[in-house]
Formats: C-alpha cells, structure tokens, sequence
C-alpha cells in the first residue's frame, strides 16, 4: 500500500520511462529557449507588433505547445523526485505531489489562453 | 547492507567538491525556476496582449527591484540550462570520467557566471 502510494503520483510509474521523459523534455526545451535567447538578441528595440506576429505564427504556436508540454511533464517528474528524496512522511508528501500537479495544470491552461488568444 | 558501517550526514563536515555544488545547484535552480513561471507567463501575457500593455510591461520591467527579480530568475534558468547540458552529455558517456566531471564542473561554472554577468549587463 505505502509503495503503491509513494510510486502513483510519477509520471509514468516506470522510473527508467520517467527518466528517458524528462531527457527528451529538456532537449526540446533546450532548443526552444535558446530559440527565443536567439530572437530577442538579435532584435534589439524589439517591438509589439513584430514578437506578436511571432507567437501567432502556426509554426510558433506549435513550438510553444511542444515546448510548454515539455515543460510541464519536465517539471513533473523534477519535482517529484525531489519531494520524494527529501519529504519522507508519505502524507506529507502527497500534498506536494498534488499541489504540484495542479500548479502545473494551471499554468498550462494559462499558457493555452495566452496563446490561443493571438 | 552492513547497518553498522560509518555514515556521515552532517553538512558541516561532508566536503562539497566543484562538481557537487554544480549538481545541488543544478536541483535548485530547477526548484527556483519551477517556482518563477508564474512571473514569466504573466509577461508573457502583458507582452503579447496588446500595444499598450507591452509598454506597461517594459516601464514596470524598468524598476530597480523588477530588474533584480528577472536577473536572479534569467540567471537561474541560464545556469540550469548550461548545467543540464552538461548533464545530458555526461548521460551520453562525455566526461564521465572523474577527471572529465571535474573539467566540466570548472566550465559550466564559468559559463554561468558570465552569463549571469551578461545577463545583468544586458538588464541594466
Ligand atoms: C524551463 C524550465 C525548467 C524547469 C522548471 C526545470 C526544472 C527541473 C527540475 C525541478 C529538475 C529536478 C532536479 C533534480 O532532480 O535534481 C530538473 C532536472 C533536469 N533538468 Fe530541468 N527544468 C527546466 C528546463 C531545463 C532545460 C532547458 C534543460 C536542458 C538542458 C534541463 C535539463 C535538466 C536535466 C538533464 C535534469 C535531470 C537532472 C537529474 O536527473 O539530476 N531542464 N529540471
């Protein structure tokens, strides 16, 4: 019961899974920010109209999706290891699990209507 | 495992070579940034939302204690990215030697601190 418990909140049950997960994740991650460090580089006085259009390009909008999934099961499988290196009341534990969990939910949804609004 | 073996957990004695305090560091800034994203989807949304709140966005982005906020937070996501890197090379089988892992700690170190410096430079 305590290891179904301590293992149900990982993202995929599969330690060696959550771990090739969150290599793959970074690497998308990586390209996308360095992406965007690219762009804002070399557009200095960059302006409204020129960073809208990029986001409301369909390529963009895909990128950012990709990348804000990436970053949201990354940081799933990041926090969850450290809550269960460091908490060990697993009542505890579960708690930030959840909070977690439903904080990454949430500013996926936010995310979403930021650009689906453009 | 042998319960009677040494252990030693106390942080004031346990030596912190270069390449521990690249990986714990590497764990916080994670933390930080993971804990920051709210700020960043909020610019996000200024920036893109309209023209004039674009421009609200960069005169708030102007004060001194705004400027400092975004410099800890840029500063630490550039030095998880440079640390992660590090890591997923190590995952491929660069560096993994002890020699290599010590190199490596040296580079992403530097590679931190002057793109945190950078980073500064460019905010102010
Ligand atoms: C952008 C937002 C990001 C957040 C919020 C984030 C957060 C985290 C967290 C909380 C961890 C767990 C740390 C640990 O277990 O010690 C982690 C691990 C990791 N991150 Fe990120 N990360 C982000 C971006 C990136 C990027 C761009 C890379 C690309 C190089 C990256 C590479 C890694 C790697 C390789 C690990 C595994 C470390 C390990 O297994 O010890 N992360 N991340």
């Amino acid at each position: 019961m305590v290891k179904k418990l301590t293992n149900i909140f990982s993202l995929s049950g599969n330690g060696l899974r959550d771990w090739m997960v969150q290599r793959v994740t970074a690497v998308i991650a990586a390209v996308y920010l360095l992406f965007i460090i690219g762009y804002i580089l070399s557009h200095t006085n960059l302006n409204y109209f020129d960073w809208q259009a990029l986001f409301a390009n369909p390529w963009m909008k895909v990128f950012s999706m990709l990348f804000l999934i990436s970053l949201g099961l990354h940081a799933w499988i990041g926090m969850w290891t450290i809550f269960t290196d460091y908490i060990k009341s697993v009542s505890v534990r579960l708690v930030f699990h959840v909070v977690t969990l439903v904080a990454l939910l949430a500013y996926f949804i936010w995310a979403v209507q930021i650009l689906w609004g453009l | 495992m042998n319960k009677q073996r040494p252990v030693n957990l106390n942080l004031l004695t346990i030596k912190f070579p270069l390449p521990a305090i690249v990986s714990i560091l590497h764990r916080a800034s994670g933390v930080f940034v993971f804990l920051l994203i709210p700020l960043l989807l909020w610019m996000l949304a200024l920036s893109l939302g309209s023209p004039s709140q674009f421009d609200d966005l960069q005169n708030t982005l102007t004060s001194a204690g705004m400027k400092f906020l975004l410099w800890l937070f840029l500063s630490a996501l550039l030095y998880h990215l440079v640390a992660g890197i590090r890591h997923l090379l190590m995952d491929v089988g660069v560096g993994e030697s002890l020699m290599g892992g010590r190199i490596s700690a040296i580079v992403t170190m530097i590679c931190a601190i002057l793109l945190a410096v950078l980073t500064g430079i460019w905010l102010w």
